[in-house]
């Protein structure tokens, strides 16, 4: 690891992705992730990258079609209303197997919403947001540090299982500086050859396509498709478990909230409330298993997220309704403070969910 | 510093807030501590108030929003009428008194008066009155070595800008010795 620096969350971002072999990011300005931008712009062309401003979020994304179907390590980064315009395209990638890196630094929705932190595209990345049956591979970053390892680890997963990587996080998370060490990965050797590089007249012309008009035709290569998606879901779960050893209280949060569920919960073990968290580190594939085994354990989950409760229905579903589950909220740019935390905690441990 | 410091900055754009605040979270770094910087980033920054929490720990830092600061570096009026409430008992002060007429009305603080904008003003370094103020800072919440402060310029001021290593140093130096 090399000395660390004091880097915003979005230059990690951008740092990561050039040492992860990134050389073609295509992408369009909106804060509060412009700084990935304005960093690829003056290190792409250092490496002989190409960094490419598009007309619109769409052409961007229509792009990294372009760009992925050559087998290179592609990416585009957005804010909230930006995500949804290359929403089209993300289900274009899914269909034509393709993998590329796209980075959602949430901003308040809906609608152009504001520009303050947030974590309301949750439903966006995890449910579909747009058409047809297909899976994102989801990354949540807590730290700056995080920001950049799960840029790489999201290159790596998307070539390993030809599909989109995205990486959730929120204005606060791509504004803020902390000390982070990046280093060269070890090259992930995925062999493409499925990949549009150019037949020299040597083999058949491999097609990229999403279009298949007969309905058992697309009926198979969606089972197939999720078969790879199964594989996901036993492979590649990452979560943190914070103080649940003895935990009676299971908050779950992802992201900046997790940290202010961190500061609360060290606040509740001082007043003797057994708390804990399971923090999501990838929100698809869910920590399901670790969830519901948690249940058999803790009288009452909280799900602490900025938006009106969406990770919420997850943590239910994975835990099968064992247990009640509170939220504990804020939303529109808002965030709540570690108090503001503590005192659900409270409220939860006095009505007391059920029993273990 | 022991423990943890929940430093929050505030004043207009362009007085060099989140530069103060940068340099303050270097020095957290390079004394070997756990640090955050968190800007404002929304329209005040455009023109209006500029504000920039930084957290310097021996553990490692939760969120990284200080909502309730113990050291506050004010530099302009609004953000005194903003934060002063927020500092928590026992928490220090430290107020820009050539931009900030007003007394703080708190009395369970300590207050630090510091003229950085006359001084920067009469010290011909015009736009350093932030790091006076941060040197006065420095100063009083203590922990830091001498040297600390020229390895951080040292790592924010860029090689090739050698002349603004010496006047950045020089305005620390001011705040630091300023007697009240």
């Amino acid at each position: 690891m090399t000395e660390p620096v004091l880097m915003k969350g979005n230059e990690a971002i951008a740092e990561a992705a050039i040492l992860a072999g990134c050389r073609h990011y295509l992408g369009y300005p909106i804060t509060p992730q412009t700084e990935i931008a304005a960093y690829m712009a003056k290190r792409m062309p250092k490496v002989d990258g190409v960094f490419l401003q598009a007309e619109s979020e769409i052409a961007a994304i229509n792009m990294v079609i372009g760009v992925a179907s050559t087998g290179r390590r592609v990416m585009t980064s957005s804010s909230s209303p930006g995500v949804s315009l290359k929403s089209e395209g993300i289900s274009y990638l899914a269909g034509c197997d393709l993998p590329a890196l796209i980075v959602n630094v949430q901003r308040g929705g809906p609608g152009l919403g504001g520009i303050q932190p947030s974590q309301s595209d949750y439903f966006q990345a995890l449910k579909g947001g747009s058409h047809g049956d297909y899976r994102n591979i989801v990354l949540a970053p807590a730290s700056v540090q995080e920001m950049a390892a799960l840029t790489v680890k999201g290159f790596d997963l998307a070539d390993k299982y030809r599909m989109v990587a995205m990486i959730l996080a929120d204005g606060t998370l791509g504004q803020m500086m902390e000390p982070v060490s990046i280093s060269e990965p070890e090259a992930a050797s995925t062999e493409k050859p499925w990949a549009l590089t150019g037949t020299d007249c040597k083999r058949a012309p491999n097609i990229v396509n999403s279009l298949y008009l007969e309905p058992d035709a697309l009926e198979r290569t969606n089972i197939e498709r999720f078969k790879k998606y199964a594989l996901v879901e036993e492979n590649e779960v990452m979560y943190e478990e914070y103080l649940m050893d003895d935990a009676e209280l299971c908050l779950v949060s992802f992201g900046i909230t997790s940290r202010i569920a961190k500061n609360a919960i060290v606040a509740a073990r001082e007043m003797g409330i057994k708390a804990g968290m399971i923090r999501p580190i990838t929100l698809w594939p869910f920590p399901k298993t670790a969830l519901l085994a948690a249940a058999d354990q803790c009288r009452a989950f909280i799900s602490v997220e900025l938006n009106m409760g969406q990770m919420i229905e997850d943590v239910e579903l994975a835990i099968r309704c064992k247990k009640p589950v509170f939220l504990c909220n804020r939303t529109g740019g808002m965030i709540p403070t570690p108090e503001d935390v503590l005192a659900k905690i409270k409220e939860v441990n006095k009505i007391g969910g059920a029993q273990a | 510093m022991k423990g943890t410091n929940n430093i929050l900055l505030a004043g207009f754009g362009g007085q060099g807030i989140l530069f103060a605040g940068k340099f303050l979270a270097y020095m957290g770094l390079l004394s070997g501590k756990n640090v955050s910087w968190l800007p404002s980033y929304g329209p005040e920054m455009r023109g209006g108030t500029a504000n920039c929490s930084v957290i310097i720990s021996d553990d490692p830092v939760g969120s990284p929003i200080v909502s309730r600061p113990d050291t506050l570096i004010v530099m302009n009026l609004p953000s005194l009428d903003k934060y002063e409430d927020a500092v928590v008992p026992g928490g220090k002060i430290f107020v820009d008194s050539t931009l900030i007429t007003r007394k703080v009305r708190r009395t369970d603080v300590e207050v630090h008066y510091i003229p950085s904008t006359k001084l920067a003003d009469e010290n011909e370094m015009g736009t350093l009155a932030n790091m006076i103020i941060t040197g006065k800072m420095v100063k009083e919440v203590g922990g830091f070595e001498l040297g600390d402060i020229d390895k951080t310029i040292d790592k924010i001021v860029s090689a090739r800008r050698e002349n603004l290593k010496t006047i950045n140093r020089k305005a620390i130096d001011l705040g630091f010795s300023y007697a009240e």
